[in-house]
């Protein structure tokens, strides 16, 4: 009942549209997150949701109720900023208060409310403060605690943990994500670079790019069976190989050819593609070892980060526009200059045609 | 709020003019009717004090002085109530109500400062220009006998010799005196209170620092002691006593002193931010290539510092371009030290030509109208 | 900087000692004022201030008993008095012709050419012997310089304060700096943030307009101002000078403080109407209290401005006892008590406390004004 639901939603500064209609249904109690590379439109989007940026085109409703000409305060959304946005001169209790103090809510409900708000997020403490005296992460814990006052329908967060070190992002991270739980019912739309925050968080994933939305789906969907290119190499890090090659074979499953090699691969393809060229995509998890030359690709070995846990071997392919990342567990060792074939499931390789789509979507 | 675009072309444009009228109706009335509101309540204030405590002097300055800045409250207090009012942010009408009042609140709060700048500078060019042309009461039309009168004014042009001669010293030794106390006193642990002391004198009046210097240059016969500290010297050393403000020519540099001296401090607080404001390295790899103090200060200081030179330069240009109130207070023009803008009083006041005074003062507005857009132009610059 | 190895101690000190001559230079003229506005009216014209604190030495003439009044002892005619009267000091030299006011050392006895015998003694006593009776009510001239000891007092300032108008002056003074001042910042700070974050049409032309007009320099506007208050009847009235001085003030305030508001956080005020407040109550509630260093320092500019102001206040003020600001007062007095240091210097420094007060109390908000927008025109 308090979805958020955008129809052909466009925005222009002058005459560069930024925004070239979007539909989205974003379904009640529902976490989305919106990723995409910088200046892709992704605070721009949310900013429409907020009021914040005049529509330039298409309808925006907000629950039953169209809202492209209502003013933020009354579109009953809360939004939580990068930069904290706090008032700086008033006090961590006057900050979570001051909207209900605008709407003239009486006091005693303006004190529970602000109480309540600050006892989900330990903020009680620090209420009398202002926001210099607290560290990043109580500022942000702040800046939360003033939109759940609002008791909105819709949360919007504007990458709110990008300005936190990585420990404590982690740690606000798993506090949204309590947040949410005990609050099934409002929807919360989430923007972030950041994949992990991305795939933990999100119920659905939307990916945007050049003010387009490329895929929009659950975090194990876009993960496993991403639409395009750029949504398969968006998700995932490092992100998906690519190399070229040419269809052999069409049918219930497709064999591709890769110069050397051969594949047979279990994705269904139209006759019309026998031919033509596709991009192959493998990622660099699903790569592994082969014993020497029975792999899907031979490849030098250029550069070996070590990073404890995992190993990430690039490797010089022929035919390949990048170098092809293979992530391999724990500890490994390669000598700079030594050829090595990689090889890996079928299952889990993924084919894009000419245009970056991919073959499952055709 | 953009709205968002209509199709039917006319439609809209006759709707936007409509819109358009009410909102510069509406703005005008709530102006009106809040500017009106605050000024009556002043008004009832002031009689009714005054009523209960007539002819107490203090009082009524305290009065005229609190009432004054209140009505100023009171206009904006009221004429945005109103508006809220007139246009509730509730009930059934919400969006458009915010958009109409959107569309009228900028002007509430800039309606005053558009008014005054309006009537206190806008105004008074254009009268200025129209004034020029006419005779000493601004009734009788003049054509351009004013402008040609002060082509062959002698007054006139001593204070135009004199105005270079301040144009040429001041800024520069005002400018030179800044750099030094500004690079030296960066470099003692006492520095800040130096500066706070060096910058003392922009507080003081131009004429209360008239009467600080006259009483340097003080001057009683020789063989009678000397209070004026200059004398004092000069006769210390062996020399005469002088009335320095009357020699002729020289009392010029005696008055620029005055001005040097106030505004030292000014110069010194920017040159100051601007020295600090040099990259570290730029120093550090002077001093690593063997450069002495002096030549880092001439060759690698002031060169990055030259935007911020300029605009000090031309703030002071400008300062002298107008002063007044040294030359009145210490000469008032006497023994060939007038200057512009006394010489442009003397014509309102003592003179009681309206049209002369005015084409002196636009002679002012036409030599210090380029000097200050250049001004703010390289202020904008630097702070980009 | 100066932490660098091997920095030349000599050079150092050169710095310290210029630094101190260039703050001597720059306070010693203040200085003298204050000093002369506490000493003795009679010491300020016969010494300079900077001896203020050693004995002034005063030529004065005293005239001696009349000679009819000589009593005879031992042959001679005998006068005996002192010069100082009822009062009391001390002699370092005295003299009997005008020519040569200190020829003689306290206690010689110096001869005339008629045969009478003058001493004048340290503690001021005088001899006169005349060697026949002498006659006439006319005494004898005597030039006596005196060592007195330097002499305080607040007496000067008593004079200016309520004998010479400066009291009233300096009210009025007040009366037209404290709305001068805090009226132009209300309305510039309004337009100030109107320019900054509102939306309507021709907004960049105003503000290109408004800043624009920072080169109309002061005296430009005083006719026609002067013409247009007498046709309405304002005349010459506090409100008059408000509004003028809010009128050549505001270009510079806007300017100012239109830089700083569109330089708080966007999201800040996005929070804010997310929270419901209207323009009205983000600039009462946010803007207002964030701004306060940028309004801080014009308040202070536009303080010491006005303050200091003579020539708007001699336009629009009248010249007389009711109206007269300090500045203007002050002028006056350098006319018609050119020589009167003590009222002089008193009233100077009435005038300047103030401005100098606020100067040192809010020097970190002026400097931070000076640097954000050194274009101060008038
Ligand atoms: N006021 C504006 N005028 C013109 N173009 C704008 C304006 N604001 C944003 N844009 C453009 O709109 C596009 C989208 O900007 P937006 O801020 O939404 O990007 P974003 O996806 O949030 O990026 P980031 O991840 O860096 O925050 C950008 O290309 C930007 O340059
Ligand atoms: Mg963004």
């Amino acid at each position: 009942m308090s979805g958020v639901l955008m129809k052909n939603i466009r925005k222009s500064y002058g005459a560069t549209e930024v925004i070239h209609g979007i539909d989205l249904e974003i379904e009640s109690g529902e976490f989305v997150v919106f990723v995409g590379p910088s200046g892709c439109g992704k605070s721009t989007l949310l900013r429409m949701i907020a009021g914040l940026e005049s529509i330039s085109d298409g309808d925006m409703y907000i629950g039953a109720e169209r809202v492209n000409d209502i003013p933020p305060s009354q579109r009953g959304i809360a939004m939580v900023f990068q930069s904290y946005a706090l008032y700086p001169h008033m006090s961590v209790f006057d900050n979570m208060a001051f909207g209900m103090r605008i709407a003239k809510r009486p006091r005693e409900e303006i004190d529970r409310r602000v109480k309540e708000a600050a006892e989900i997020l330990r903020l009680t403490p620090y209420l009398d403060r202002l926001p210099k005296a607290l560290s990043g992460g109580q500022r942000q814990r702040v800046a939360i605690g003033r939109a759940i006052v609002r008791n909105p329908k819709v949360f919007l967060f504007d990458e709110p943990l990008s300005n936190l070190d990585a420990a404590l992002r982690v740690a606000t991270r798993i506090e949204i994500a309590k947040l949410k739980e005990s609050m099934p019912n409002s929807t919360m739309i989430y923007v972030t670079h950041d994949q992990v925050e991305a795939m933990t968080l999100a119920d659905r994933i939307v990916v945007l790019s050049a003010g387009r939305i490329e895929q929009v789906g659950a975090p194990i969907e876009l993960y496993e069976r991403p639409a395009n290119l750029f949504v398969a190499q968006f998700i995932g890090s490092p992100a998906m190989n690519v190399q070229r090659a040419k269809i052999e074979k069409t049918g219930e499953s497709t064999t591709i050819n890769l110069g050397k090699r051969k594949a047979d691969l279990p994705i269904p393809s139209p006759g019309q593609l026998a031919g033509a060229d596709v991009h192959l995509g493998v990622r660099p998890e699903d790569l592994t070892i082969a014993s020497n030359g029975g792999g899907l690709m031979d490849g030098r070995v250029n550069i070996v980060e070590s990073l404890g846990e995992v190993t990430n071997v690039y490797l010089d392919v022929e035919n390949a526009p990048q170098p092809i990342v293979v992530k391999l567990p724990g500890v490994q060792r390669f000598a700079r200059g030594e050829i090595v074939s990689v090889a890996a499931q079928p299952s889990k390789m993924h084919l894009f045609n000419e245009n970056g789509r991919s073959l499952l979507y055709l | 709020m953009a709205l968002s675009q209509t199709s039917a072309a006319p439609v809209a444009s006759e709707t936007r003019l409509v819109s358009t009228l009410t909102t510069a109706f509406v703005t005008l009335t709530v102006m009106a009717a809040g500017l009106a509101a605050s000024v009556a309540v002043a008004v009832a204030g002031y009689v009714l004090i005054d009523f209960v405590f007539p002819d107490s002097k203090l009082l009524d300055a305290a009065l005229v002085m609190v009432l004054g800045v209140a009505a100023c409250f009171g206009y904006f207090w009221a004429s945005n109530k109103l508006l809220d009012t007139l246009y509730p942010a509730s009930g059934a009408h919400v969006a458009a109500n915010l958009t109409k009042a959107n569309a009228v609140r900028p002007w509430l709060f800039l309606g005053p400062a558009v008014i005054v700048v309006g009537l206190y500078l806008a105004y008074p060019v254009v009268n200025s220009i129209w004034l020029s042309f006419h005779g000493p009461s601004g009734e009788t039309w003049a054509g351009t006998s004013n402008y040609e009168w002060l082509a062959r004014d002698g007054g006139f042009r001593e204070s135009v010799r004199n105005n270079i001669l301040w144009l040429i010293v001041v800024p520069a030794a005002t400018t030179f005196f800044g750099l030094i106390a500004a690079a030296l006193t960066d470099r003692i642990a006492w520095g800040n209170i130096a500066k706070s002391l060096i910058f003392m004198p922009m507080a003081i009046s131009f004429v209360g620092a008239s009467v600080i210097w006259k009483f340097i240059y003080d001057y009683r016969p020789a063989g009678s002691e000397q209070i004026g500290l200059l004398n004092a010297i000069v006769t210390g050393l062996g020399g005469d006593p002088q009335a320095w403000i009357t020699v002729p020519f020289w009392n010029n540099f005696f008055l620029m002193v005055v001005l040097i001296w106030i505004q030292t401090g000014f110069a010194m607080v920017i040159l100051s931010a601007a020295l600090r404001g040099i990259p570290e390295e730029t120093i550090e790899a002077a001093v690593i290539d063997g450069a002495s103090p002096f030549q880092i200060f001439y060759k690698i200081k002031v060169p990055q510092i030259w935007a911020t030179i300029a605009v000090v330069w031309t703030t002071i240009t400008i300062l002298v371009l107008k002063v007044f109130d040294i030359v009145l207070a210490m000469t008032n023009g006497q023994w060939g030290t007038q200057v512009l803008a006394n010489y442009m009083f003397d014509w309102m006041f003592r003179g009681l030509d309206f049209g002369r005074a005015s084409t002196i003062a636009l002679v002012i507005m036409l030599m210090v109208a380029p000097i200050m857009a250049w001004n703010i132009y390289e202020t904008k610059k630097g702070t980009k | 900087m100066n932490t660098v190895v091997g920095t030349r101690p000599a050079l150092t000190w050169a710095v310290h000692i210029a630094v101190f001559v260039l703050v001597a230079i720059w306070t010693i003229p203040t200085l003298g004022i204050l000093i002369s506005s506490f000493r003795d009216k009679d010491q300020i014209v016969t010494s300079g201030w900077w001896t203020a604190l050693a004995p002034a030495e005063r030529n004065i003439v005293a005239r001696a008993a009349p000679p009819s009044e000589a009593v005879e002892e031992n042959g001679r005619w005998v006068l005996r008095g002192n010069v100082f009267g009822e009062a009391s000091g001390s002699v370092s030299a005295f003299g009997i012709s005008i020519q040569r006011p200190t020829e003689f050392a306290p206690g010689v006895t110096a001869e005339t050419r008629d045969g009478e015998t003058v001493a004048v003694g340290e503690n001021g006593d005088y001899i006169i012997t005349y060697p026949e009776q002498p006659e006439g009510e006319r005494g004898q001239r005597l030039f006596v310089t005196t060592l007195e000891p330097p002499k305080f007092t607040t007496e000067n300032y008593e004079t200016v304060l309520f004998s010479e108008g400066i009291g009233q002056s300096f009210i009025n003074t007040l009366t037209v700096t404290i709305p001068a001042t805090v009226i132009p910042i209300l309305i510039a700070a309004y337009a100030a943030y109107a320019l900054a974050w509102m939306e309507f049409p021709g907004r960049a032309l105003l503000l290109a307009t408004i800043v624009g007009l920072i080169v109309v320099p002061l005296q430009m506007a005083l006719i026609p101002l002067l013409r247009l208050y007498n046709d309405i009847g304002v005349g010459k009235s506090f409100i008059g000078i408000w509004l003028a001085h809010t009128g050549f003030g505001l270009p510079l305030a806007i300017y100012l403080l239109r830089n700083y508001m569109a330089g708080l956080p966007r999201e800040i005020l996005e929070s804010a109407r997310v929270d419901g407040a209207s323009d009205f109550e983000i600039f009462r509630k946010i803007i207002l209290p964030l701004s306060f260093p940028a309004l801080a320092s014009f308040a202070i500019f536009q303080f010491l401005w006005v303050w200091n102001d003579l020539l708007v206040a001699t336009v629009f003020l009248g010249n007389n006892e009711e109206q007269l600001v300090m500045t203007g007062r002050l002028r006056e007095l350098l006319g018609s008590r050119g020589g009167n240091w003590e009222i002089l210097s008193a009233s100077a420094f009435v005038a300047i406390i103030v401005p100098i007060v606020v100067f040192f109390a809010l020097q970190r908000y002026l400097v931070r004004g000076l640097l954000a927008g050194s274009v101060k025109g008038g």
